[in-house]
């Protein structure tokens, strides 16, 4: 037995070894499940030479508290949402891009340029941006869904057939544009009345969670549930009757952005990619497969009308404003930690 | 067993003896450092300080703990009263695991008794197709499960077309389809060793008590059930203490309102809450309870033995 | 003759036949029902829409194929090294524990030994991950392959020590009586003599290593993924077809396996 065991043990040994040999040729990727095509990626590989490795993520704060957990110098880049990209950047986890490293630099779009959460984008270049509110199977209920008392204080018919996102940033952000108050308060009352609002909110959600959001839906598992456009899109296009709701008190807005992350080990590969994702056919291939926009120039004119006038990506004019979220300092941030714990348990 | 060995120190033991530590090292060594260091240090990482947005301070302090059982407002500065989250959270993993158990118990115990009075040649067929399932992949098989229970699923429209309900059951996200989850996942652990004790139990006991009109049941109740009282308590406790930390029963086949402390803790690392200290203190706690339960385990079994003896 | 039927049905409760029953059922309808519906030709996982091979063509051809296979090995990669190596020091481990006499930390080492079994597998899971973390162990491939050695070693262990147990020292005694070495009378006598029970314990760790998700969903690096993970992260996102025809191929590994190692001991036991 041993004779055969410790010749096995040896060529496994050698193949372990062996993994990381090819480690010259390729870049870690952490990005978001189910939000960047096959193809493209084998487009890249075919182009470049380079091997995608991809790990993915449901959440931004699952993502950053997973790179703080020993994954910096293991990745190479991430797709963090537009106020987790300002959070990475101010905790020192973000590489600076030195004017000239990016070629295709300049098919950003102008308005996308110089953001609040990137100032002059030195970490960062767009991915996608699109929406996040919620979807509700029309099949089931046929009232009015463009409020969100669809999600806080829901119609029977939906109570505790409900999704929500488990996104902490997102939730809290609904639920202040439900109730009217600023993000990040400081005020007692106000952060008293959002603990109350969702302990009572909460009774009528069935799950929370972020990978399934679209799957709940389609398999009518959910009635209503907190979705991101395109994904809702996805859904709808499976052949579940959801409609994307606008609430008129106010919807998230988002960009997802292409990171690179602090002592990438394949820094030079990361930057390719990160080109590549600026060519504009390329940034079409993800809008077409995702369901979002791209902040690049020169991608509207790839896309078919279908995919220009998708109800999910065209607020009606009833639609409230579209909102970033916010980042908060500690303290606050502490508080709201705090009612997202009440509100998980 | 060496005691009839010659004389002049060629006997098996101290042929062993000598080389006992270079035989014992690599295991210490590998025990030590994976299982005993890390499980130290992470009771060093439970007094340690959360960093904002996680990792950890090197700094001392009691935060995790009192993060566990004492509730001080949502501003942190009311005075602390019980904090009933975790412990609801661990109770609610307790009443699971206990479910699921007794539910193990309930059909594992007439399968066990069933296979060990089978005739001995087919014994080991029966427990081979009790043990099979329990060799598929953990993960595959609550997936299944998962699969099997789906409004949508097999089981609800086989039962739809038997005519036996109208509208499809609600299984997925319940409490009884994790603790069906935790059943399927461990119940050869109940099935076994109750064989085994129902095998060597000597039947001559039960015709004796039947011969003294004793009824079946009463038979079974005072005279069975006693005797193989040890196989069942160690069924139970192998069914009942990974049941208590189980992640993926209670992840996929429960939703939000079925968080158990596998959830709790695995939040802390890989999810959104990213609080170390207070993973490694959940993780303390856990450990603490099951080792209480396995010590009071291994004193009734040396009770028992002492009084068979 | 009434006597002897009494005698036997003091034996038999009814009812418990038809409860095996059913614990047989539940045991295997939803491994069944997944194995049958990996054959369907549906997109969907809803309904049947008639037998098809596609989704095992697409495990091996599909967008994710390349995924799966590179987990597929990496599973196997794991799962051999750490039953190599922690059959290996269970062999050692058990030989100093069982045939070496009576020592002052006979206790603690059996303790030791049986700890990865006492301590939950969340907890475990958590532990590693806090200890690669602080002595800056960077995570991959090597630190899975480390915490599956250190948790399969009881596993390796048990079968290795019940076998030990079962053999008479007097063997071993007779060779070295007859001038054999003591390293002779180890790798000639006792390791052919232990051979069936290395063997199931290396099956045994094979096979909890294969199985382990949580451990090594905590202590995987980068981009690494097992077949477990893989699919954990699969799942996550809905039951798919493929995924269906990916466990209906893992659990035909695992019956095999197992029915092989059965009738392994079976035959031992006749010779």
């Amino acid at each position: 037995m041993k004779k055969h065991l410790l010749p096995m043990a040896a060529a496994s040994l050698i193949a372990l070894a062996g993994t990381p040999a090819m480690a010259d040729g390729k870049v870690v990727v952490y990005h978001w499940f189910e939000y960047m095509p096959q193809e493209l990626i084998e487009k890249f590989t075919a182009e470049t030479g380079i091997d995608v490795v991809m790990d993915t993520f449901d959440s931004n704060e699952s993502m950053l508290a997973s790179l703080k957990a020993g994954g910096i110098g293991t990745y190479d880049v991430s797709v963090p949402g537009d106020y987790m990209v300002k959070i990475m950047a101010n905790e020192g986890l973000l590489d600076t891009i030195a004017e000239g490293e990016l070629s295709n630099k300049g098919n950003i779009q102008p308005q996308w340029l110089d953001v609040g959460f990137d100032p002059g984008r030195q970490h960062s270049i767009p991915y996608q941006w699109g929406s996040t509110s919620f979807s509700v199977n029309r099949d089931e209920y046929q009232g009015e869904i463009n409020t969100t008392d669809i999600l806080f204080d829901p119609p029977t018919e939906l109570s505790g057939k409900i999704n929500v996102l488990d996104s902490q940033g997102e939730v809290m952000a609904l639920a202040a544009l439900h109730l009217g108050i600023e993000q990040c308060s400081t005020d007692r009352d106000k952060l008293k009345a959002l603990n109350a609002m969702l302990e009572e909110a909460k009774g009528h959600w069935a799950s929370f969670n972020s990978d399934t959001a679209k799957e709940v839906l389609v398999s009518g598992d959910a009635l209503a549930g907190m979705i991101y456009s395109g994904f809702s899109a996805k859904g709808r296009e499976e052949g579940a009757n959801i409609e994307y709701a606008f609430p008129t008190q106010g919807y998230i807005a988002w960009m997802d952005n292409v990171v690179l992350l602090k002592d990438a080990p394949n820094r030079d590969n990361a930057l390719a990619f990160m080109d590549f994702l600026l060519e504009p056919e390329n940034a079409a291939a993800v809008t077409i497969f995702a369901r979002y926009a791209a902040g690049v120039d020169g991608v509207s004119d790839l896309l078919d009308d279908a995919l220009r006038t998708l109800p999910e990506g065209n607020p009606p004019a009833s639609a409230g404003p579209a909102v970033f979220i916010d980042v908060c300092d500690e303290q606050t941030q502490a508080v709201y930690d705090q009612i997202w714990t009440n509100v998980k348990k | 067993m060496a005691a009839g060995a010659p004389g002049g120190g060629s006997t098996v033991a101290n042929t062993y003896e000598k080389a006992r530590t270079w035989l014992l090292l690599p295991s210490w060594l590998v025990l030590l450092g994976l299982s005993l260091i890390p499980v130290i240090m992470m009771l060093v990482y439970s007094f340690l300080t959360k960093e904002f947005r996680g990792g950890v301070i090197w700094e001392f302090s009691l935060a995790a703990y009192d993060q566990f059982f004492f509730d001080r407002g949502l501003f942190g500065d009311e005075p602390p009263s019980i904090e009933w989250t975790y412990i609801t959270i661990f109770w609610r993993s307790f009443w699971q695991a206990g479910t699921a158990t007794l539910l193990s118990l309930a059909i594992g115990f007439p399968t066990a008794y069933f296979i060990a009075t089978r005739p001995a040649g087919s014994r080991a067929i029966w427990v081979f197709l009790i043990t099979i399932p329990y060799w598929v992949n953990l993960l595959i098989r609550t997936v299944s499960m998962k699969f099997l229970l789906r409004d949508q699923g097999p089981l609800n429209q086989v039962l739809m077309s038997l005519g036996l309900i109208d509208s499809p059951l609600h299984m997925v996200n319940t409490n009884f389809a994790v603790q069906l989850g935790l059943f399927y996942s461990y119940l050869p652990f109940m099935v076994l060793p109750i064989y085994a004790a129902v095998e060597r139990y000597d039947f001559s006991l039960s015709e004796a008590a039947a011969d003294l009109y004793a009824s079946r049941w009463v038979t079974l109740r005072r005279v069975l059930l006693p005797a193989v009282k040890p196989g069942i308590i160690a069924g139970c406790i192998l069914v009942f203490v990974p049941s208590l930390g189980s992640f993926l029963a209670p992840d996929l086949l429960g939703g939000a309102k079925n968080y158990m402390i596998g959830s709790l803790i695995e939040e802390q690392f890989k999810g959104n809450a990213g609080n170390w200290p207070f993973g490694a203190a959940a993780s303390m706690i856990l450990l603490t309870i099951v080792l209480i339960i396995l010590l009071l385990f291994a004193r009734q079994q040396t009770r028992h033995e002492r009084k068979e003896a | 003759m009434a006597d002897v039927s009494a005698r036997l049905d003091v034996r038999t409760y009814t009812g418990f036949r038809a409860i095996t029953l059913l614990c047989l059922c539940i045991l295997y309808a939803p491994l069944l029902v997944v194995t049958i519906y990996s054959f369907n030709s549906s997109n969907s996982i809803a309904a049947w829409e008639g037998f098809s091979l596609r989704w095992y063509v697409d495990v091996f051809t599909g967008p994710e194929s390349a995924k799966f296979k590179l987990a597929a090995w990496n599973s196997f990669v794991i799962a051999i090294v750490a039953a190599s190596v922690s059959t290996a020091i269970a062999t050692l481990a058990a030989t100093g524990m069982i045939r070496a006499g009576k020592f002052r930390l006979r206790m603690l080492s059996a303790g030791l030994i049986s700890l990865p079994l006492m301590v939950p597998e969340i907890v475990t899971a958590v532990a590693t991950l806090i200890f690669f973390n602080a002595i800056g162990f960077d995570r991959g491939l090597m630190t899975i392959v480390l915490a599956h050695i250190a948790f399969c070693i009881p596993f390796a262990y048990l079968p290795i020590a019940a076998r030990m147990q079962g053999i008479d020292d007097s063997f071993e005694q007779a060779a070295l009586d007859l001038y054999a070495t003591r390293r002779q009378a180890f790798t000639r006598i006792l390791l052919p003599l232990m051979a069936p029970g290395i063997i199931s314990g290396f099956l045994l760790a094979f096979i909890v290593s294969l199985d382990d998700f949580i451990i090594t969903n905590f202590v995987k690096g980068a981009g690494v993924e097992t077949l477990p993970t893989a699919i954990f992260g699969a799942v996550k996102q809905g039951i798919k077809p493929n995924i269906m025809a990916i466990s209906t191929l893992l659990l035909s590994v695992s019956v095999v396996m197992v029915t092989i190692s059965y009738f392994v001991s079976k035959t031992d036991k006749t010779n």
